[in-house]
């Protein structure tokens, strides 16, 4: 058993930044992530080859200190009793005794079931960005970047720069709601340089708002997909090899929920609850970034940096924060606004296709049962091994219902690590 | 720059990439994307490539349900994929 002042699950922008803040003080630190590589999603590849300057900073300050491990491709399985962690780890199992624990599990991707989704080649948006960056091959490839809001430009750039051929980037939003955001951007500069520095390197890419993609078509694999543009009578066909697909991000609060942390909704979406020290409604825990509510970058590494040092008792130095936390958070605010699903996209899932892709379970199957509970009874949805991370985020969107339990271990694991 | 290259079995053939890219790269590298056989026999492919959905299972040396998205090629690394699985 090893023994942390403070441990962090979760090595993006909020886990790094809370270590940074509770390293400088002196504190004892362990860091897990599932990943190989530190840096999250964002800052994935590793934080000391990132544009970020912010990125190899903290990465550089966590290096040369003594009193923080980081442990990768390191998962948590379940608490076997309070302050503590039993963790996977590619050689076997530990437990992870802690004094204060910090979440910083982030955000995964809102993937939404349409005809042809399961299909080879139809990913995630952030999800081909994210392969893209381990070196999947998209050298003269024809990809759709499709979905809804600026995630969508982020990845088709980094797509582009790995030698994609994007065909055009399809964003569900109307203009007014992308005029107003834009017009929001006035409050954080920063955003304004990132947008036109996108907008640069995508010069030439067709960009479709008020449009979404319907089905996605191919034989064994993707060849082509329907779009819907605005109201127009017919749909258009587009070729392409890959479509990245993703209507936003939902925060990753399955081990908050599993270690008893309460839940609530920010803009809408479930997120772990927090007051204003970033503590969770359990004794010893914290939650810092998406987690907490989808916000991006700065409000990760805002939220991560009172954290760590509320956790330690630098009470003074984390009021610092709460101006910039509290810019951040009217930022995500007017970001879940501007990027709201429209209606149509809540109804692309025909009878035979695919919402539960673990299980193979249809919209069919499911739309007859009136709750999460009752259609996982009866038809086994939720019920693989993603343990409903996908198809929870789709029913929720197609239905109105969601997960409503979390059972440990929270992801898929080892026998032999349960019982060495 | 170095030209040290890895050296790994996909499926019983031999493939020779350069380090610090996954094991969903490279199968893609290959020549053909597909991981696992959906429970219906369907071929499906890595999708959020965030270590979430769980498409990108493959077999590596001999321990199966890996997911690939988030393990890094290594020398002498054995991949099973299910692309010439039950159809």
């Amino acid at each position: 058993m090893k023994y942390y002042d403070i441990l962090i699950v979760g090595a993006g922008p909020a886990g790094l930044a809370a270590a940074q803040a509770a390293v400088s003080h002196g504190a004892h630190v362990g860091i897990i992530d599932d990943n190989p590589l530190a840096g999250g999603q964002i800052w994935r590849g590793g934080p000391d080859l990132q544009t970020d300057a912010r990125a190899p900073q903290l990465w550089q300050a966590l290096r040369s200190a003594d009193n923080v491990e980081f442990m990768p491709q390191t998962r948590v399985m379940y608490a076997p009793q309070p302050n503590h962690l039993l963790v996977q780890t590619p050689d076997g199992a530990v437990t992870l005794h802690y004094k204060t624990l910090i979440l910083a599990t982030g955000a995964r991707e809102r993937l939404l079931p349409f005809p042809g989704w399961t299909l080879p080649g139809v990913t995630g948006a952030g999800g081909l960005q994210a392969l893209s960056k381990g070196g999947y091959p998209l050298e003269g490839k024809r990809v759709v970047v499709a979905g809804s809001g600026p995630l969508l430009l982020a990845a088709a750039a980094t797509l582009k720069s790995k030698g994609a051929q994007i065909v055009a980037i399809i964003e569900q939003a109307r203009m007014p709601a992308l005029l107003g955001f834009g017009a929001g951007l006035l409050a954080t500069p920063s955003k304004i340089r990132q947008l036109l520095q996108l907008a640069t390197q995508l010069s030439g890419v067709p960009y479709l708002h008020n449009s979404y993609v319907h089905s996605a078509h191919g034989d064994g694999s993707l060849q082509s997909i329907q779009v819907q543009r605005g109201d127009a009578r017919d749909q258009e066909t587009l070729q392409c090899d890959f479509l990245a697909c993703g209507y936003g991000l939902l925060p990753n609060v399955e081990l908050a929920q599993a270690l008893g942390c309460a839940t609530g909704k920010v803009n809408a979406q479930v997120a772990v609850t927090v007051d204003e020290w970033q503590r969770t409604s359990m004794p010893d825990i914290y939650c810092a970034g998406e987690g907490t509510g989808v916000g991006g970058v700065d409000l990760s590494l805002v939220e991560g940096r009172i954290a760590g040092l509320a956790a330690i008792g630098q009470i003074a130095q984390a009021q610092q924060a709460f101006s910039a936390r509290a810019r951040w958070q009217k930022f995500a605010a007017r970001l879940a606004r501007a990027f709201a699903l429209r209606e149509e996209v809540r109804t692309l899932a025909g009878d035979d296709t695919i919402v539960c892709r673990c299980e193979d379970v249809c919209h069919g199957e499911l739309r007859i049962h009136t709750s999460w509970r009752n259609a996982k009874l009866q038809t086994r949805c939720g019920m693989g091994p993603c343990q409903g991370r996908i198809c929870g985020g789709a029913t929720e969107v197609l239905y109105g219902w969601r997960p409503d339990a979390v059972r440990m271990p929270v992801s898929p694991t080892r026998i032999a690590s349960i019982i060495e | 720059m170095t030209d040290v290259r890895v050296t790994l079995t996909i499926d019983a053939r031999n493939i020779s990439v350069v380090p610090g890219i996954t094991v969903a790269a490279a199968i893609a590298m290959a020549g053909n994307s597909i991981t696992r056989r959906s429970v219906s026999g369907t071929a499906r492919a890595p999708l959020c490539g965030m270590g979430i959905c769980q498409e990108c299972r493959v077999t590596i040396n001999g321990r199966p349900h890996q997911l690939s998205c988030q393990t890094l090629c290594a020398d002498g690394m054995q991949i099973v994929t299910a692309n010439e699985g039950v159809a």
